[in-house]
Parts: C-alpha cells; sequence; structure tokens
C-alpha cells in the first residue's frame, strides 16, 4: 500500500505599509512615477548617507503585531543582512534578526475541517528592494531604485498549515486585518504583499519534519494553490524513488506549472547579520503601546455586532460587507450621505460583486465614490432614473467614478416626468397598435406589456414603466 | 601561527566580499588573516560571561522621521556617476538567465 | 605681514577687519602650494577656478553683512572622504575615481555657514584604513618636517597642509586615531569630540560605530572654534546626539587648578619611545605647575583595546564598503563575463591591498559560525573596555597619555607587517571605542627634531575640560614653532631639491 504523506507548510508574508514616504528616508513611495525619480542618497546607496526611521512604519508593524496577538518587543533593533545583488543598492539590506519589533502570536482560521490556530513566529520591520528589468535589446538589465526602501513588514509563521486550503485561509485572514487596521492595501498582484511558501513533506504520523524547500514568486492565490500542490508531488516523488529533498530556494513558473532551483555558486546563503551602527534601538514604552492599542479600528467581529444592531439588513450582507474593510468602508460612508442602509447594501450585493466577478477584480481595486453611489440612490428615489437607466448610471461609475447626476444630465437619461409628454408618447403607440389595443381590450392582460415596451422604447428608455403602464390603461 | 586559513576559507571569504584574489593575494592573505586572527584571539583571555555585548556606545533611542515626503526628483544629477544608464536607470549585466 | 602664520581665527579677525581680503587669504594659500604641493602632497583635489570664485562671492557676503561667522574668508582643507556636492570626492581610492557627490556632508556644510572656504580635498589613507597615508591610490603624503618620513594617518592630508602652511585649518576623521596620530606626527593640534557631536551625514564611513569628524589646526584656539562650528545635532544622522554646550571657544581658558589628571600607567610600559615618553612626562609636569593634581594610575585592558577595535571596524567597514559595486557610481571594470565577475572585478581592481585586506578579516569575523566567537566577543570587551573609562572618570577629569608610540616613521617602514602596524593605534584606539573626546597636540620634539603629541582625554560630552587643560598647556609651553620657524628651510630629502 502506498504511504501517506503529511505537508508541512509555513508562510514568509512580505506586507507593503501604506506610509507617504519610504521606511528611511523622505522619497516618495506613490507609484507610477517615472524610474529613479523617487530616489535620494539614502535609497540608491550613496556614499555617505545615512538611513533615519520613518515613525510611522513601527507604528504600523505594532499595530499588525497587536492585531495578530504578537508579544511587542521592548526594546528593537534593525540589523543589515549582507548580500550583493544589483536591486539591492547598499549591497545590504537593513532588516531585523536578533530583536524582531513582535514575536509569538498566532491567528485563527477556519476551514471546511474547522477551526485553528496558525502561529506566528515574528514580524519584522525591512525595507524593499529595487526593480530589475530585462532589456531584451541591451541584452542586460536595467535598475529603478524608486521601490527601494519602501516600507516591508515580514510576517514569519509557524509551520502549522497542512494544506493550500489553510493557507489560503491564512492569508485571506492576514489580508482582512491588515486592510482593517489600514497599514497596506495587501494586493498580490500587485506585489503589495508576497507570500513565500516553506514546505516539507512527511509520512503521516511523523514526529520530525521532513526537508523544506522555500517557493518564492508566487503573485496569485491560484499560483499558490498550484505551487503547493506541485512542490508536494514533487517531493513525494523524490522521496518514493529514495532520494533527498534538497533545503532550497526554488522559483515557481505559473505559466508552465513548474518550480526550479536558483541555486548559483556566488549565493553563499551567509548573509552576516549585524547589528546596524547607523540606527538606534527602537523602545516602545507603555504609553506609546496603549497610544497605539487605542488608535486599533473597530475589527471585522465588532463591526459585524454594530451594524447586526444599527442597520436593518440581512445577515448574509453583513457578512459580505464586513470581509473587506474597502467595502465596508464605502457601505458606512455611503448609508452616512443617503441614510438608506438596505439600499446601499443592495448595490453593493448586486451590482458591485457582479462586476467585480466578471472582471477579476478585488473589493480593494473598487474606484467609485461613496458620494457618487449616493447621488445615484438619490436619482433613483427621486424616479429621475429608472432602474435600466440606473445599472447603466452604475456600471460608467464603476469603471471612471463619473458622477452619475452629472452624468445623467449630460446624456439627457433623465426619465420624462412631463406627463404631457408621455401621454402623447401613448397616444402615438396606441394609434400605432391597432392589432395590440384589439387584443388588450378583448381581454388579452399580456398585450399591454407589448404596448409599454413600445412606449418605452419611443421615449429612449426614459420613462417610468409605472407611470407609462397607468397612462395605457387609463386611455384604453 | 595557530589560526591556518585554508584555501577553502580564502575562497569562501572571496565569494561573501565579492573579491577575486591572484594566486599571490591569496597566500598573502592566508598568512594576514591568520595573523590577525591569532592576534584577536588574544580577546578570549577575558571573561565576558553575562556581559551585555556593545554596539551603541551612548543609550540614544527612538530617533525617528515623521512620514511627510521632503525629498524631490534628482535623478539626473545621480545617473552623472553611474557606469552605465540606459532610459533612466542603472544599466548592470543581465540578471536573469 | 606673513599671512602664513596666521591662525585660522587671526586671518578671520583680520579678514573681518578689512586688513586682509579674502583673495589675498587664499592668493596666500596658492603660493605656498605652488612653493611645496609638489613635495608634500597634501591634496587630491584643489579646483582653481571653483575657489576663486567662491572667494570673491565669500569677499561679497562679508561687504554687504550678510556673512559673518567666525571663520569668513578663511581657506580651510577637507578630508576626501567627505562629500561636496559637484566636486570631486575618492576617499583616495581607485574604486571612487570619477565620484561627484550629488550633495554635501553636514558638517562641510557647517563649516561653510561659519563662513570658511573650502579650497580643496586633502590625501588620506584609502578609506581612511591605515595610519601613514601610504594607502593612497594616488601617492603618498610627505611629512612637512621631514620629508622622508610618514604624515601619519588616515587624515594625513590634513595635517600635513596644516603643518605645511597649505590651509590655515582642515577637517578630518578619526575611526581610531586618524585625527591625532597626524596631527601629533605634523606637530599640530587636531581634536576628536564625542561620538554624536558632529553629524556624520556625508562622511563616507569605515567604522559607523567609530567614526567622528573633527578639527586639525595650528592651535587649540583654531581647534574650539572649527569645532563649534561644525558640532550639530543633525536629523539626518540617527547617532547625533542633542546638545546644549556646542560654546567650546567659551572654554579657553587658562585654569587647571584642581583640575584631576590621571596617568595611565598601562600607556607606559614598553613599546612607548623614550624620547616620546620624556615629552609627554614633561607635559604633565607643566600641567602640574599649573596647579593640575596629576598622578598614575593603572587604567588596564589597554591591549585588549586594539584586536577589539580591529575585529569591530573590519565587520563594518567590510559591511560599509559593499556598495562600491560599479553600478551606481564609480569604478567599472572593462571586461567581465557576467553579474558576479563584475562586482568581483571592479572591487579587485578598483580597491587597494589595505582595504581588501579589512573587508576580508571583517566578512570573516561576520560569517556563519564565527560571529559569536569574534564580533560579538569583541562587542562585550568594548563594554569592558567602556567601563574601565567610566571607573578612570569616577577618579579623574582627564587622563593624560601619549598620542602614537614613536613619532613619525620613514617611508615605507610600516605597511610591511600589518600587526606591527595597527599596534601603533593602542594608544587613540579606546578612545573610539569608548566614544571619548581627545586632543592631540604638540609637546616636544624627539632626538630627531619631530614633533612629539601629547593626547587629553575626557569623559563622553567633557570637550570643554579637554580644551580648556590643552589651552593651558598650550599658553605654558608658549610658541611650538613650524617646520619652516627657525631656518627658513626645511629638510629636503636627497634628490628632491627644487
Amino acid at each position: 500500500m502506498a504511504k501517506q504523506y503529511e505537508t508541512v507548510i509555513g508562510l514568509e508574508v512580505h506586507v507593503e505599509l501604506a506610509t507617504k514616504t519610504k521606511i528611511f528616508c523622505g522619497c516618495s513611495t506613490a507609484f507610477g512615477g517615472a524610474p529613479n525619480t523617487h530616489t535620494c542618497p539614502v535609497c540608491t546607496g550613496m556614499p555617505g548617507s545615512l538611513p533615519v526611521l520613518n515613525k510611522k512604519v513601527l507604528e504600523y508593524a505594532v499595530a499588525v503585531g497587536l492585531a495578530t496577538n504578537c508579544t511587542i518587543t521592548r526594546y528593537c533593533k534593525f540589523d543589515r543582512k549582507n548580500y550583493f545583488y544589483p536591486d539591492n543598492p547598499q549591497n545590504y539590506q537593513i532588516s531585523q534578526l536578533y530583536l524582531p519589533i513582535c514575536r509569538d502570536g498566532g491567528v485563527e482560521i477556519e476551514t471546511a475541517a474547522g477551526k485553528k490556530t496558525v502561529g506566528i513566529h515574528e514580524i519584522h520591520m525591512e525595507e524593499d528592494a529595487g526593480k530589475l528589468i530585462h532589456d531584451e535589446w541591451e541584452d542586460c538589465s536595467l535598475v529603478d531604485y524608486n521601490r527601494s526602501g519602501v516600507p516591508l513588514i515580514e510576517i514569519v509563521s509557524e509551520p502549522d498549515m497542512r494544506s493550500a486550503e489553510e493557507v489560503i485561509a491564512y492569508l485571506e485572514k492576514l489580508r482582512m486585518m491588515i486592510q482593517y487596521l489600514g497599514a497596506s492595501d495587501c494586493k498580490l498582484q500587485e506585489g503589495s504583499m508576497r507570500a513565500d511558501v516553506n514546505l516539507s513533506v512527511r509520512e503521516a504520523g511523523a514526529a520530525g519534519f521532513g526537508t523544506r524547500t522555500e517557493m518564492k514568486n508566487l503573485n496569485s492565490f491560484r499560483a499558490i494553490t498550484n505551487a503547493i500542490e506541485g512542490e508536494r508531488e514533487r517531493q513525494i516523488e523524490l522521496l518514493e524513488a529514495g532520494k533527498k529533498v534538497v533545503q532550497e530556494t526554488r522559483r515557481w513558473d505559473d505559466a508552465k506549472g513548474e518550480s526550479y532551483a536558483m541555486r548559483s555558486k556566488e549565493d553563499a546563503q551567509d548573509y552576516r547579520y549585524f547589528p546596524d551602527p547607523d540606527l538606534v534601538p527602537v523602545a516602545v514604552s507603555d504609553e506609546w503601546l496603549a497610544q497605539i492599542k487605542a488608535a486599533q479600528p473597530e475589527f471585522r467581529t465588532e463591526k459585524m455586532a454594530r451594524y447586526q444592531a444599527e442597520y436593518d439588513i440581512p445577515d448574509y450582507d453583513i457578512e459580505i460587507i464586513t470581509a473587506s474593510k474597502r467595502m465596508a468602508d464605502l457601505f458606512e460612508e455611503t448609508v452616512k450621505l443617503c441614510g438608506q442602509p438596505k439600499k446601499v447594501s443592495n448595490w453593493l450585493m448586486g451590482e458591485t460583486l457582479r462586476l467585480l466577478k466578471e472582471k477579476g477584480m478585488e473589493p480593494e481595486d473598487i474606484r467609485f465614490s461613496p458620494e457618487h453611489l449616493a447621488g445615484l440612490i438619490r436619482l433613483t428615489d427621486e424616479k429621475a432614473i429608472n432602474s435600466t437607466v440606473a445599472k447603466e448610471v452604475f456600471e460608467m461609475m464603476f469603471e471612471e467614478d463619473i458622477d452619475p447626476e452629472k452624468y445623467v444630465e449630460e446624456k439627457g437619461l433623465k426619465t420624462v416626468s412631463d406627463e404631457g409628454a408621455l401621454r402623447r408618447a401613448v397616444e402615438d403607440v396606441i394609434s400605432a397598435n391597432p392589432k395590440s389595443v384589439e387584443d388588450y381590450r378583448n381581454g388579452k392582460e399580456k398585450a399591454i406589456g407589448f404596448l409599454v415596451g413600445q412606449t418605452m422604447k419611443a421615449m429612449k428608455g426614459k420613462a417610468e414603466p409605472g407611470m407609462v403602464n397607468r397612462l395605457l390603461k387609463e386611455l384604453l | 601561527m595557530a589560526n591556518i586559513i585554508s584555501d577553502e576559507t580564502i575562497e569562501y571569504v572571496g565569494i561573501l566580499a565579492k573579491l577575486e584574489l591572484s594566486e599571490e593575494e591569496k597566500e598573502a592573505a592566508k598568512k594576514d588573516m591568520g595573523r590577525m586572527l591569532d592576534y584577536i584571539d588574544k580577546l578570549g583571555e577575558l571573561d565576558t560571561e553575562g556581559v551585555e555585548p556593545m554596539s551603541h556606545v551612548f543609550a540614544v533611542q527612538n530617533v525617528f522621521r515623521e512620514d511627510v515626503v521632503t525629498n524631490g526628483d534628482m535623478r539626473e544629477e545621480m545617473l552623472q556617476n553611474a557606469p552605465g544608464e540606459k532610459d533612466g536607470m542603472f544599466m548592470v549585466p543581465r540578471t536573469f538567465e | 605681514m606673513d599671512l602664513r602664520k596666521l591662525t585660522a581665527a587671526g586671518l578671520a579677525a583680520k579678514i573681518k577687519a578689512k586688513e586682509v581680503s579674502v583673495m589675498q587669504a587664499v592668493q596666500t594659500v596658492f603660493d605656498v602650494m605652488e612653493e611645496w604641493e609638489g613635495l608634500y602632497h597634501c591634496y587630491v583635489t584643489v579646483d582653481r577656478e571653483a575657489v576663486l570664485r567662491k572667494a570673491e562671492e565669500i569677499q561679497r557676503c562679508i561687504g554687504s553683512g550678510e556673512l559673518t561667522g567666525p571663520l569668513a574668508g578663511v581657506p580651510v582643507a577637507v578630508k576626501d572622504n567627505l562629500c561636496t556636492k559637484g566636486l570631486l570626492t575618492t576617499c583616495s581610492s581607485k574604486i571612487l575615481g570619477n565620484f561627484i557627490p550629488t550633495y554635501t556632508a553636514e558638517a562641510v556644510r557647517n563649516l561653510e555657514k561659519a563662513g570658511a572656504l573650502v579650497i580643496g580635498k586633502t590625501n588620506m589613507d584609502e578609506f581612511a584604513m591605515g595610519s601613514t597615508t601610504e594607502t593612497s591610490a594616488y601617492g603618498v603624503t610627505r611629512n612637512p618636517w621631514d620629508a622622508d618620513r610618514v604624515p601619519g594617518g588616515s587624515s594625513g592630508g590634513s595635517a600635513a597642509a596644516v603643518a605645511a602652511e597649505e590651509c590655515f585649518a582642515a577637517l578630518g576623521s578619526d575611526t581610531g586615531g586618524s585625527i591625532r596620530q597626524p596631527a601629533s606626527f605634523c606637530g599640530v593640534v587636531g581634536m576628536k569630540p564625542t561620538y554624536g557631536t558632529v553629524s556624520r551625514y556625508g562622511l563616507i564611513a569605515y567604522g559607523s560605530s567609530l567614526d567622528q569628524i573633527g578639527p586639525i589646526a595650528k592651535d587649540v584656539t583654531d581647534c574650539a572654534v572649527l569645532l563649534e562650528a561644525i558640532a550639530s545635532h543633525d536629523e539626518k544622522d540617527s547617532t547625533s546626539v542633542p546638545r546644549k554646550d556646542t560654546d567650546f571657544t567659551s572654554a579657553l581658558t587658562e585654569d587647571v587648578q584642581g583640575m584631576r589628571i590621571g596617568i595611565p600607567r598601562d600607556y607606559f610600559g614598553s613599546g612607548l619611545d623614550a624620547d616620546v615618553a620624556e615629552a609627554v612626562r614633561g607635559a604633565a609636569g607643566v600641567l602640574a605647575e599649573k596647579g593640575a593634581v596629576v598622578e598614575e594610575f593603572d587604567l588596564s585592558l589597554v591591549e585588549y583595546a586594539v584586536p577589539a577595535y580591529y575585529t569591530i571596524a573590519a565587520a563594518e567597514a567590510s559591511s560599509n564598503l559593499e556598495r562600491f559595486d560599479g553600478i551606481k557610481y564609480g569604478y567599472r571594470t572593462g571586461e567581465y563575463a557576467g553579474l558576479h565577475h563584475m562586482y568581483k572585478k571592479s572591487r579587485s581592481e578598483g580597491f587597494g591591498a589595505e582595504v581588501k585586506r579589512r573587508i576580508m578579516l571583517g566578512s570573516f569575523v561576520l560569517s556563519s559560525g564565527y560571529y559569536d566567537a569574534y564580533y560579538l566577543k569583541a562587542l562585550k570587551v568594548k563594554a569592558l573596555i567602556k567601563k574601565a573609562f567610566d571607573r578612570a572618570f569616577s577618579n579623574y577629569d582627564l587622563i593624560l597619555g601619549p598620542v602614537a608610540p614613536t613619532t613619525a616613521p620613514k617611508l615605507g617602514e610600516s605597511l610591511t607587517d600589518p600587526v606591527k602596524m595597527y599596534l601603533g593605534d593602542i594608544y587613540t584606539i579606546a578612545v573610539n571605542l569608548a566614544g571619548l573626546p581627545a586632543v592631540s597636540l604638540p609637546c616636544g620634539k624627539d632626538a630627531a627634531g619631530l614633533p612629539v603629541g601629547l593626547q587629553l582625554i575626557g569623559d563622553c560630552f567633557q570637550e570643554k575640560t579637554v580644551i580648556r587643560a590643552a589651552y593651558t598647556y598650550e599658553k605654558a609651553r608658549g610658541e611650538f614653532g613650524t617646520p619652516f620657524a627657525e631656518s627658513g628651510s626645511v629638510t629636503v630629502p636627497e634628490g628632491k631639491e627644487g
């Protein structure tokens, strides 16, 4: 009988923090600048430059640590991790090895298999590297240091996960918490959240761990799932063939569905960590910790309870809306503006989710503002537009965050509420469709539907169907 | 000499430090490093049990910057020092296989 | 009036009184350079045209009353490891042979704010690694007292330039004695302030936890004036210490009455040259006559400072110098096969032997399996050394001793044996490990007529005590003289005449 294997997985999750400036200098972290325009002597490793810690980075790191039940290190330091690579301008990365800011936490996850806690070994602060672009034409690489020095936290889990499903649940939980904190938008595709997977297999029931590999370049949940399955298979095949798993770093190629070792004889993997003499220790006082604690936002469980008490919307809606901080914020702000929780919820649960799914987007990618959603609701409340037009306008809003009131005005989409005009249109339809009129008069109730449709068509959709119905019945 | 530095060690340190030494330099480096380590071994005479390693002399702590953008674009000046440049970026030997 | 003989403060006063113009001061320096720079080679870079332009501008600002700083119009030299915007900054290394910084070091900016005119960048040991200025990639600097001898190092160019009157004062940097030892060898005054007093922003790092910038000048007064000008709390340097007591010139008083001065007995053991010992003891006697209470004591741990220092400095240097990789600035080798080969070739060709030696050692002591035994051990010994000084300063206001075991050695004598060369730093190095302020000032000459330096070490942040004692001694000592003083000629090595 074939042996049964258990997969053991630990994650190293890098999260880019949502600060305005880099971790050690006053350069902007904004995306989209021309190459190397968000750089200075510090983040390009110019001789003589020195780092100074961005206070906000520490506060975010502590906030994430508190949210994940970690112990906050009251006296922490930065260390240098030495390795040569062109995206690393100093050829050392400032990170934390000996005294990371957070330790010994954990988060609870829920899968089909039930609830469990995934332990967090530590969270440390560090700087991101620059970007390397390959230039085929010149057969060289080009370096852009705009991302160099962008603050990261690395969340290192314990090897507590046993399946891809648990990994995804853990990542989703982390992402939601961090988004709730406003510490990062955590977008996998854009790299503001990155997960490296440490995986080993062992015979079911074995006490010790097998040899693990680390997999990098996983930029979607799908890639993570595929990589876990692929690596599990690869390791089991090796073991079954009587071979050994080599401890190494592997790069996952999601297009090919396979990984390959990132080995080089020039990679000694000996980082010569030592305390960075250019930075001073950070001491987190009781008062400061209390301040950060007090500033922690309302998390999901509290939010769900409040929604149940405050808003008359179904529990199912509450669950969906609070699953994303962006969605919840949008809901609350829009309700504040229009005072109609049920209608706001309907737009989010209906059209918004539909479009997100259709376009493969995350709630964090939503662009329309609460002001505009409230405006749209106002337009429908006033019956200024009908529901078909409203959906059309919403799609435009979803695409480009247009102002619905202006848009409706400019495009002339307002429902014609002038009864005279509508009456004339209905009269025209009646005289143009004697057959249907006769059918209706002969008791064919359904014929009126056709007449309503014709009227709507004549009005280019800008009529209230109920009103058309009433007028038709009246005139017939 | 108590510390004998092997060829492998010199080779390994060369990889870490990104230095390529000639045979002659390697021999000199083995000798120099051995002598220096013999000398440094003198520290072993001291009992440092329970002594906290001191990386900073003074207890200066909590030096921060506020999260405010202060730097503008200085790309052109910076790139003037680059041995290789293209499209506003630093040109390096290819890093991808 | 011979402008060459003026101190920086003296010249500033004359410029302020409009007795001397900035242009005259600059011309004086250029004249001396014309005469002696070919022999001494104190500078790596002097941009004469830029200096002349700047001199005119400074003169104009002085005339309009905009510039009233204590060093207004005074030509000063700056060690070539301090970044100067738009001006070549090489660290005396081939690897930075074409590096033009995009910004100016904070200390240099402060000096310029005080009105000083930076006249050029001085030669040094490559990346400040050395005690003789012989490891420079751009040729040796010679000692103005005897051109066959080294000026000391690593700030040898700055010390020699002051001694040779090729500037009125200079900045150096001191990681293990690199200001004090060359000042001692060149018969000038050099001061290393308490760690954190002068911003390191723009100082190309050697050993970050030990490096401090400080003045090298003709007398104690100039040292105090310069230090007062460059000291600042800089938000760009996390290790910069906010201080309110940087009015160092207020300590220029002749008063050591009751000052308790300790002489470490362990500084006067074997290895110390007899002439040096005698001159230093003589200086202690002078201070005792002035009312100081001088006694000997055991500092302890003296022989452990050098190995601890070289472990820490080499480790930090190995990391600090990783950024020199042929990508962003500086030297890149001509031909290479791929990225890692480019790194290795550029660095191997760009760095000199002593720099490579320390990078190798530093990489080794930090490498896996050795970190605890070497690096961590050295940090613990550093803690013990700091404690020994704390104990000493609970009994004394000041520690007095030699700067170096000998006077300036002959060129080419030191580099053959690195361990022996490192031992020459035995009296200066512990001061950097403990972050203390210390001054080196001339206190006599040896049998060959070479200057001997006296070192006065203060407790942390007690620069004023150091300055007060140094000033008192200097006044009691009287004129020390310059290499040119007596005969108007200097010792010129054979075959170097003209």
